[in-house]
């Protein structure tokens, strides 16, 4: 997912009986599916937690914007590079809404970039891989943003007020993006056997790394045991994995597409697809900093954030300068 | 230098005659640009027809703690509500 492996310094999920009496009525509230708000009491785990989670959820927003803004100036028509250029302009807009989001708990804006371009915090796995066609601008839509819906559905009913209040402006863009995203596979898959190849290569290369967003099964994870209990996660890794297969292969029968997995079938008892195991050992590499693009990403993040210091600074002064004009005091 | 833009709140006035709403925040230099900066983070599918933005610094809000001593002394006034009086059936619609 946007957000992956969220710790939250649980070492098991405390029962009602053993939290001691704010808690328990925080823990109760929750229950009762209230949302709770910025400045009420929250336990401080709950409050470290969503900081990871919503910042590395806004990281992955903008770093998301890298591998499709590859595609902005090579699009293949006008068209598709205005819908481009708002798609991605879209994702520097929940970006911001979910940093908005993280400093409702007391971190601020440059202490989460900071994070970000030190490599402390984390952004999805997705975001390092590289595109390669414009198909690829095709199958990030379509799988990825179609990946993201997923989990940020629920989301929108989670605990905390200001993260639900940004996935609902979030959610209320993103299918505009899968659609894209789909619209650009279905001509592809029309168009001529060349085009209708560079489609199932972008396939061939999106599904794995698409499946693993969800992160490895988290039956046994005590941090998803614990978010859960917080109502800062819904589904279970796996279950948000089967909706999603299930949803996409009826899609790709669409386009004419073959899905890359030898072991994908259609399991009546169950009532979804059997499919394979992803790769974990890739996945892993891909978080610890190994992925195709982890560096390129990073070093493109610090330098906007560097080469924009003396504009963002001349912008301040500019403020000051005219606030100090319009005083009388200083005018006298 | 480098020091932090302030943070600013915005409000949007929807295209059906409401109240100005809080949609959210973010930082800008100044007024000026925090205008923009909403325009652009906030009502890029026609979401409003007016901005207002607020140093959130300068708003002052009541604290979670006083819900109880705020709000506790409407609890009693019922008869506040139309639905507290009986009007008989053969008045008709009041």
């Amino acid at each position: 997912m946007y957000a992956q492996m969220v710790k939250t310094d649980a070492a098991r999920v405390k029962s009602l009986d053993e939290m001691e009496p704010q808690e328990r009525a925080f823990q109760e509230r929750i229950d009762a599916g209230q949302k709770i708000e910025p400045k009420e009491w929250m336990p401080e785990a709950y409050r470290k937690t969503l900081i990871r989670q919503i910042s590395q959820h806004a990281h992955s927003e903008i770093v998301g914007q890298l591998p499709e803004g590859n595609w902005i100036t090579r699009a293949p028509t006008l068209e598709r590079k205005a819908i481009l250029l708002a798609k991605v302009q879209d994702e520097a807009g929940h970006g911001l809404y979910l940093y908005c989001a993280a400093e409702t708990l007391g971190i601020s804006r440059d202490e989460m970039y900071g994070q970000l371009h030190s490599g402390k915090a984390k952004y999805s796995s997705i975001f390092n891989y590289p595109t390669l066609t414009w198909a690829d601008i095709g199958a990030i839509g379509w799988l990825v943003d179609g990946a993201a819906i997923m989990n940020q559905v629920p989301l929108q009913r989670c605990s905390y007020g200001p993260y639900a209040r940004a996935m609902v402006r979030i959610c209320k863009e993103e299918s505009f993006h899968q659609r894209q995203g789909f619209d650009i596979l279905t001509v592809l898959c029309k168009g001529t056997p060349e085009q209708k190849a560079m489609a199932q290569d972008a396939l061939n290369r999106w599904w794995w790394p698409s499946l693993m967003m969800f992160g490895p099964s988290d039956d046994a994870s005590v941090h998803s045991a614990q978010s859960m209990a917080w109502n800062i996660k819904q589904d279970s890794n796996d279950e948000l994995r089967q909706k999603f297969v299930d949803q996409t292969v009826p899609q790709a029968r669409f386009l004419g597409l073959t899905v890359p997995d030898p072991d994908l079938k259609w399991n009546e008892e169950k009532g979804g697809h059997d499919f394979g195991e992803p790769d974990w050992t890739e996945f892993f590499e891909v978080i610890a900093g190994n992925g195709p693009c982890n560096r390129e990403r990073l070093e493109a993040r610090r330098k906007a954030w560097d080469d924009g210091a003396w504009f963002r600074d001349a912008l301040t002064v500019h403020a000051e300068k005219h606030a100090v004009r319009k005083t009388p005091a200083a005018a006298a | 230098m480098t020091s932090e833009w302030p943070l600013w709140e915005v409000f949007i006035r929807g295209q059906h005659g409401l109240n100005h709403r809080h949609v959210g925040s973010l930082h800008a230099p100044d007024a000026k640009m925090a205008i923009h900066n909403a325009r652009d983070v906030y009502t890029r599918r026609n979401e409003g027809v007016s901005i207002w933005v607020v140093r959130s610094s300068d708003v002052v809000a009541s604290a979670p703690s006083d819900k109880g001593p705020l709000f506790d002394p409407a609890n009693s006034k019922v008869y506040r509500h139309p639905t507290f009086f009986d009007v008989p059936d053969e008045v008709g619609h009041m």
